[in-house]
């Protein structure tokens, strides 16, 4: 059920970037489109009745080969790592949307609007 | 962009100490706790903007002048690439903790990590700056529709 | 010598952020850098060559060497993985990258800010040998990002009209790819549970495909797709090259839409997922849309630089066909010898037309930076004014025509002979057809440019010597040279059969797998 919200919300933000006119709209259609996957990716390492998963002292134990974490806190954490690819594909996402934002307000300085169908200069 | 009030001006004052202080908290505490490089930075970031949303731009551009903070973007990125790259240098291996040998066995304890609070201390350096940068030069923008400074779009490490 | 392969993104990736430290006043000191990085990258390339042929033997005909970053094993760590695909994409980035680099000296003096040009173009170039290096998938996307985002801002560089609106034409479109990319890449992982392409390609070969991850293809083919322009996706491509810098739009059209493209398409459907029919007749459906349509665009296109962006896809027509043709055959469980031959036609392809098409691009550059204009309407007679110019100009569009003894002629000759082969005698036929096109659209531009009257207002015209045509005279020199590629057995058995096999060897990928 989450997982075809999430993938409502992509379509969604692909039809606001590929219908809409206005160059802010499209941006902010992109941006939907980036949280809905961000959504998904946190969604697959989802466990109900799960903890952090954050290691403290009362999760190490000392074994043969030195301090381990303990089985039981392998067993209750949630999947860390697309938590760390979502922190990726956020930077990622923040860089590509500080350009963007900043070749719009280009635009609009030399072009005067933000419609693109009056941004035609190129064509065939 | 103009400055706001006497009474913004004062409270934001006292909090941007706290909030920079707070960036740098989670940056040092990054590899025991929530948060690391880019939560810290993004902080960092946020205190400048409290700034420069409180006094203003050319009260920002004294304290804190662009070419510096190009400056420190630049540096904080070759920091995390060093770490990287000098165990490769000396014979390790890419990226290997080449300090972790070094340190007594003591897991959970502040320095405890090698070289992984190095490395969120150079990628905080690196994030604080450059977003910094980019909400600055935007910010530039919005006054004259940016024929004065080339703004170009800067990658944030995505290494974390 | 065996070249720690990390070094291939970090070497660019630390240069580029040590350039905006020199500022202003160290410009000379930052170029001299910029090309000592592309060139040293040129040669580290060769000898991880080399090394890779020193492994080969007979029975080992797909070497791969494995480097696990931080020593912590795979799947735990991250890995990077050099074979014979890698390698070549890798040779052909740093041949292109030194060529453009060395062209960029003199040509960008015309732009303000070379250093921030010169770091941008290191990032590109850091990502693209991480895209070719990667063995993780996910590490894949983060290489592929970094390229884009560089490539982005360098198409939008000269911050005028056009360029800026086909910048941001790029850039949305460029991110939606990501984005399904992205979506594709969470797919997989919450089917396989890994993010390593090998123990993906381990866990597909075990429990086979899923609806999940046929969607998963799906996103990827669309994702990739838009990256390498193919037809349905081509918009932003004739929009995006023309309006970067010269030297960029030969790295664009030369070599990013084909790492980031073609290879990541490749990599993923052979070694990944594994071919099967229906994927295989997607891509020659593709291959042979992006062949047809992109030529007949060009040939009605007057400005010089847009008319080579339409060949571009065009060209890439050529390179997908290829390898669609080889995963078709080996789907249908037909002869491995021709498979390999039709793959090897279009990775061949892929080296050949990024040598000739970057060196169009270049030859253009140089044009425009002599006449002021791109129309070619405008032009004529050059051929007195600009002869260093003229002469690699002729080679690279004989190359691209596929005139024989030129590097095109050879990948098409055996493109051509693999659809016979294949007793796909129509594509062969439109194979053909589509190279006479290319040959009439670059006799226009021959005829329009370097002959006819030469107006009055290009009297005073000079050629471009000094580091310019060094670039075009190397790439000009490989035009000629590298159908002894081909030709000549050891060089074919060292450079291009290790590719091939890394694909044809498909979804044994997941050798690289090992238990915990």
């Amino acid at each position: 059920m989450l997982y075809a919200m999430c993938f409502a919300l992509f379509m969604l933000g692909l039809y606001c970037a590929v219908v809409k006119k206005n160059m802010v709209k499209i941006v902010l259609g992109i941006v939907i489109m980036e949280y809905a996957v961000n959504l998904f990716l946190i969604l697959l390492g989802f466990r109900t009745d799960a903890v952090a998963p954050i290691v403290d002292r009362q999760f190490l134990e000392t074994g043969a080969d030195g301090m381990t974490v303990t089985g039981a806190f392998l067993r209750q954490a949630v999947d860390p790592l697309p938590q760390a690819l979502v922190l990726t594909s956020i930077v990622i996402s923040l860089g590509t949307l500080a350009l963007m934002i900043s070749v719009c307000i280009r635009i609009y300085g030399k072009y005067g609007t933000f419609d693109i169908t009056e941004i035609r200069r190129l064509k065939g | 962009m103009k400055g706001m009030t006497v009474i913004v001006k004062t409270v934001a004052g006292w909090a941007k100490m706290l909030v920079f202080l707070f960036g740098v908290y989670i940056i040092l505490f990054g590899h025991l706790t929530p948060g690391g490089g880019f939560a810290g930075g993004v902080i960092l970031a946020a205190s400048y903007v409290l700034l420069l949303l409180a006094f203003g731009r050319r009260f920002v551009e004294e304290d804190l002048p662009l070419a510096l903070d190009s400056k420190l973007d630049c540096l904080g990125a070759l920091a995390f690439a060093l770490i990287a790259v000098w165990p490769l240098i000396w014979g390790g291996g890419f990226f290997v903790n080449f300090l972790l040998k070094h340190l007594p066995e003591s897991a959970l304890n502040l320095v405890s990590a090698g070289t992984i609070p190095l490395s969120n201390i150079a990628i905080g350096l690196k994030v604080g700056a450059s977003l910094f940068l980019v909400i600055f030069l935007l910010s530039v923008f919005s006054d004259d529709h940016g024929t004065k400074t080339r703004a170009t779009g800067r990658i944030a490490d995505p290494k974390e | 010598m065996n070249v720690p392969l990390p070094v291939f993104v970090m070497v660019p990736l630390m240069a580029a952020f040590v350039l905006p430290l020199f500022g202003v006043k160290g410009k000379s000191a930052a170029t001299a850098l910029a090309n000592a990085v592309t060139i040293a990258l040129l040669v580290l390339a060769v000898l991880a060559a080399v090394h890779l042929a020193d492994v080969r033997t007979a029975d080992n005909p797909n070497p791969r060497e494995v480097y696990e970053v931080g020593r912590h094993a795979i799947p735990l760590g991250i890995n990077m993985v050099l074979d014979g695909l890698s390698c070549l994409l890798l040779l052909t980035i740093s041949v292109v990258a030194a060529a453009a680099m060395t062209f960029s000296i003199r040509y960008m003096e015309q732009y303000t800010a070379k250093s921030k040009y010169l770091s941008l173009f290191l990032l590109m170039v850091a990502g693209m040998n991480g895209v070719v290096l990667s063995g993780d998938i996910f590490n894949l996307f983060v290489f592929l990002e970094i390229a884009s985002i560089a490539s982005y801002a360098l198409v939008g560089f000269g911050c005028e009209h056009e360029e800026l609106e086909a910048c941001f034409k790029y850039m949305v479109l460029g991110t939606i790819a990501s984005a399904f990319i992205l979506f594709g890449i969470g797919l997989v992982y919450g089917n396989t549970g890994s993010l390593n392409m090998a123990y993906i390609a381990r866990s597909i070969r075990s429990s086979g495909v899923n609806p999940g991850l046929a969607f998963a293809l799906a996103l990827f083919v669309a994702g990739f797709g838009l990256k390498a322009a193919l037809v349905p996706f081509h918009a932003w491509l004739p929009d995006a090259h023309p309006s970067a810098p010269a030297p960029i739009s030969a790295m664009l059209s030369g070599v990013l839409i084909k790492s980031l493209g073609v290879y990541a398409l490749a990599r993923v459907v052979f070694n990944v997922f594994g071919v099967w029919p229906a994927i295989a007749w997607v891509l020659i459906a593709l291959g042979v849309a992006s062949m047809v349509i992109g030529v007949f665009l060009a040939v009605g296109q007057w400005d010089f630089k847009r008319l080579l962006a339409y060949h571009s896809i065009s060209q890439m027509g050529y390179v997908v066909l290829g390898i669609g043709l080889g995963a078709l055959i080996l789907a249908r469980g037909g002869s491995t010898a021709w498979a390999s031959l039709a793959i090897l036609a279009g990775l061949f392809h892929l080296v050949n037309h990024a040598v000739f098409k970057s060196l169009l691009f270049l030859a253009s550059g140089s044009v425009e930076m002599a006449t002021g204009t791109r129309q070619l309407k405008k032009m004529g007679g050059l051929a007195l004014k600009m002869p260093l110019t003229r002469t690699t100009a002729t080679i690279a569009s004989a190359a691209i025509a596929g005139v024989p003894p030129f590097n095109g002629f050879w990948s098409k000759l055996v493109l051509v002979i693999a659809a016979a082969q294949a007793h796909f005698y129509g594509l062969a036929a439109v194979t053909v057809l589509v190279s006479l096109v290319t040959l009439i659209s670059f006799l226009k531009v021959q005829r329009y440019v370097f002959l006819g009257e030469l107006p009055d207002h290009l009297k005073q015209t000079r050629d471009n010597g000094g580091s310019m045509f060094a670039a075009s005279a190397f790439l000009a020199a490989l035009c000629v040279l590298m159908g002894l590629l081909l030709l000549i057995p050891a060089l074919r058995a060292n450079v291009l059969d290790p590719a091939v096999a890394a694909l044809t060897a498909g979804i044994d990928y997941a050798a690289l797998a090992k238990d915990i």
